[in-house]
């Protein structure tokens, strides 16, 4: 081999590192930008008035977004009622008695739902529930995120189940403890952070979920104290306000999306921690 | 003796592979009775056929009958918990339930099953751990975690966990394999004790353990039962080439 | 034997309970496919294959057709995609290969941060910070000095197709990148240090090691954030311009499936017009399960290979 193509290789062999290092800053550089400014814009409007009022009409300073963080907790928290159950449980079945072919197509469903844009997800909440209730209701909005869940905390809740040892299991059930019981006082217990982690996460993933609100829970300008009628969301007034040709609901937009990021990243640092402590 | 288990034709498959063939056996009450063969042989199979832990495996067909006294195990009326509830099982490796402390890890049965007095517990925690020889060295740290003990003393724990929910007979699956010496020493000093209250079954691959420990010793190889008496003559004076072969080391 | 009776109905019950929840997953898939069919049938019905032949989406005339917006949902994600791959393939390298191991976690950490970030917000940065910037700085720029390709004609209004090229690249790197190195993670060691004890240098190895490897996977990395990128919504509606319209310039503004379903949806009073919408809902549906289940077939026999490969 001769010098000269070995100081080829070594120029080819740098400047291929020097690509890959400025992907890497190119990648990093716009999650720079945008925290900056949600950063920057966000706190300069968020103050007190933010979290107890509702918006003002445009033109008008000042005004909160009480109303979308008061109708986001409200529907995420259903969506959880239902949708924590039907994933821990169907999670169960997968791991309990999941061999079969019918189990196979369960897994395949949870993923293929899983890979579904949500807007679709709100597009059948809309025919399912806002079509025949006339009107459109916290209760559509709750369902879409429900949707949105299942899949997520199906398949984590699985996975954690799985990595229980087989012993535990064994133990609880030679001490004539009926499956049913060991399946939740053993198995799932053991695996309870796991859980609960799979469960922040998709708590957090429908927390932003803008898509499959805009015709099911539509958002609102004011309070609403009813789940059969429209209810204010933050990620669809950020949207809203976004949009809108109005100054003093860009910088509402930008105090929700602060909010908003520092909500999900509570959660999912709350997720790695759980996660980690179990290790 | 009366006779507490009876096998009769006991097949076990596993999908295709066909693990336990054609056996059949009687264990006496209060007797230990050992199970020993090369690895693979069937031993631990024909074990866990008697509490029936093979419900949980979907591929496993356990044809043939079990008798537990008048009680046929595999009829479709017998309730499998009901079963493991007069059939306890102690495992290979030591296996506590890390989330409970001691105290909570012997009256784990009833716990799981939610059925416990409150003023109960206490007596049954010390009764179970004085039986399996631990409660002088566990007593004062009740409330720690089950995992601090070293493997012999979990290993003893879970024996009291399987006593303390009063089974009438107790299946040990190798349950010195993964001990120290002296921790296996205690373990076959227990299992004396324990057979004036229970039938014991033990599947081991230490032979000397089965002669120290049995009083029948039952000899599986390739899924059959070759051989079965009381364990001096097996030791001694087998009948058959394979047993001979076998405990004499000439091969598995 | 009462109290057995009990205890047998509980596993029983126990069973039932839990085949119903997850038997519900099945139904819930099979019901939104259902919906979306029958409620489309209308549309279906009238115009056929002139619905994704034709242009004319006209809610007064009751005429609907939707080639606009799928020129517009296939032109920005293929663009997103091709500008998204290098990056996300040199950035997972950098994560696996090249960086220290703390730098790598560091990276790979605040790559997963992006893909937390929820799509409303990049399309409020994209429409209050980023269209801005394209209008005054780049779009300028490109019609000045690559004005003279179709590409870069026309007035420099923000929001356009290239916006969204944009904010579509931004979201869908994280996912890319994040796939693509769990698969280059799965190269087995011993692979690279054939390479290396060849007298390779470390992108030769790369090359010769690590990419012929994790190319299928990669390959399904890239096919996973191409669905993505064709079912976002929220960033798009906020970026492109919603104008039903297909130019070759990507300074104009476009249209993208999800991005009229998101804006006519809620308004839509005939029947038609709701089931012209559900109709493209549909086609997004079909084309995501489709490139969704190409891409784990793709990344599933990476796995599998790997698994039954290694000892």
């Amino acid at each position: 081999m001769t010098l000269r193509s070995l100081v080829m290789r070594r120029a080819t062999n740098l400047s291929a590192t020097l690509l890959m290092g400025l992907a890497t800053l190119m990648v990093l550089l716009p999650l720079g930008i945008i925290f900056y400014h949600i950063i920057k814009m966000g706190f300069s409007s968020i103050n007190p008035g933010f979290f107890t009022s509702i918006p003002k009409p445009p033109g008008e300073a000042g005004g909160g977004m009480a109303n979308g963080m008061a109708g986001s907790a409200v529907m995420i928290g259903m969506a959880s009622l239902v949708g924590v159950p039907v994933g821990i449980f169907g999670a169960i079945y997968l791991t309990e008695y999941g061999g079969g072919r019918l189990a196979t197509a369960i897994r395949f469903s949870a993923d293929v739902l899983s890979g579904i844009p949500s807007i679709i997800t709100g597009m059948v909440a809309y025919t399912l529930l806002v079509v025949p209730m006339k009107g459109f209701s916290a209760l559509a909005g709750s369902f879409a995120l429900a949707l949105i869940m299942i899949p997520i905390v199906l398949r984590t809740t699985e996975e954690q189940l799985k990595m229980v040892p087989v012993s535990l299991r064994e133990a609880s059930l030679a001490l004539g403890v009926p499956l049913w019981r060991t399946s939740l006082k053993v198995t799932l217990r053991s695996a309870l952070t796991g859980v609960i982690t799979g469960i922040l996460l998709a708590v957090a993933r429908v927390a932003g979920e803008t898509a499959p609100l805009l015709f099911t829970a539509l958002g609102n300008q004011f309070w609403s104290n009813k789940l059969t009628e429209p209810m204010a969301a933050l990620p669809l007034q950020i949207f809203n306000f976004a949009i809108a040709p109005y100054e003093d609901w860009h910088r509402l937009a930008w105090g929700g999306a602060l909010v908003l990021v520092v909500l999900m990243f509570t959660l999912s640092l709350a997720a790695r921690w759980l996660g980690r402590s179990k290790h | 003796m009366s006779t507490k288990i009876r096998l009769d034709n006991l097949n076990i498959h596993f999908g295709a592979n066909h693990a336990v063939k054609d056996v059949s056996m009687e264990v006496a009450e209060n007797s230990v009775t050992a199970i020993i063969g090369p690895s693979g042989c069937g031993k631990s199979t024909v074990l866990r056929s008697i509490n029936r832990m093979h419900d949980m495996t979907p591929s496993a067909r356990v044809t043939g009958c079990i008798m537990l006294d008048d009680t046929d195990i595999y009829s479709r009326s017998v309730d499998p918990v009901a079963i493991r509830r007069r059939v306890g099982m102690v495992f290979q490796k030591p296996n506590p339930f890390p989330a409970m402390s001691i105290h909570d890890n012997v009256i784990a049965g009833y716990k799981l099953n939610g059925v416990l007095k409150k003023g109960d517990a206490d007596e049954i925690v010390e009764s179970s751990l004085k039986r399996v020889a631990l409660w002088d060295e566990v007593k004062d740290r009740l409330k720690r975690s089950a995992m601090e003990l070293s493997g012999g003393q979990q290993q003893r724990l879970c024996i009291a966990r399987t006593i303390a929910v009063k089974p009438e007979v107790i299946l040990m699956d190798e349950p010195a394999s993964a001990l120290d010496p002296i921790s296996t020493l205690k373990i076959e000093e227990l299992i004396e004790e324990l057979k004036e209250r229970y039938t014991i079954i033990i599947v081991t691959h230490n032979m000397q353990q089965a002669a120290r420990v049995s009083d029948v010793t039952a000899f599986f190889y390739l899924g059959e039962m070759i051989e079965m008496g009381e364990t001096r003559k097996i030791f001694t004076n087998p009948e058959k080439k394979q047993t001979e072969d076998y405990i004499t080391g000439r091969f598995g | 034997m009462d109290k057995t009776a009990t205890r047998k109905n509980g596993d029983g019950i126990f069973r039932a309970l839990t085949m119903l929840f997850a038997f519900s997953i099945l139904i819930i898939l099979l019901i939104m496919a259902g919906e979306m069919v029958w409620e489309s049938l209308p549309s279906l019905r009238k115009f056929g294959w002139g619905f994704i032949t034709g242009s004319d989406w006209d809610a007064v005339q009751g005429s609907f057709a939707a080639l606009p917006y799928l020129y517009g949902s296939i032109v920005s994600s293929i663009l997103a995609i091709l500008l998204a791959t290098p990056l996300s393939v040199g950035t997972a390298l950098f994560i696996t290969e090249l960086a220290p191991h703390k730098v790598g976690v560091v990276t790979a950490s605040l790559v997963e941060l992006l893909a937390a970030i929820p799509s409303v917000i990049y399309g409020l940065w994209g429409i209050l910070v980023m269209t801005p910037w394209l209008q005054t700085t780049i779009e300028p720029f490109l019609i000045k000095h690559l004005g003279f390709l179709p590409f870069f004609q026309g007035a420099p209004y923000g929001v356009s197709m290239l916006a969204a090229v944009f904010i579509l690249m931004i979201m869908i790197i994280p996912i890319i990148t994040s796939i693509t190195k769990e698969v280059l993670l799965a190269v087995p060691q011993s692979q690279k240090e054939a390479a290396f004890a060849l007298g390779a240098t470390r992108w030769e190895m790369i090359r010769m090691a690590v990419i012929p490897y994790g190319r299928s996977g990669i390959l399904g990395a890239v096919i996973l954030g191409l669905g993505r990128a064709i079912g976002e919504t929220m960033a798009v509606t906020m970026v492109i311009g919603n104008t039903p319209q297909i130019s070759l310039s990507l300074l104009s503004p476009a249209y993208t499936m999800p991005s009229v379903i998101a804006n006519e949806f809620a308004e839509a009073t005939s029947k038609l017009h709701t089931a012209s919408l559900m109709e493209i809902g549909l086609i997004l549906l079909v084309v995501t399960l489709v490139i969704n289940f190409m891409a784990r077939l793709l990344l599933w026999s990476v796995t599998r290979r790997w698994k039954g490969g290694t000892p």
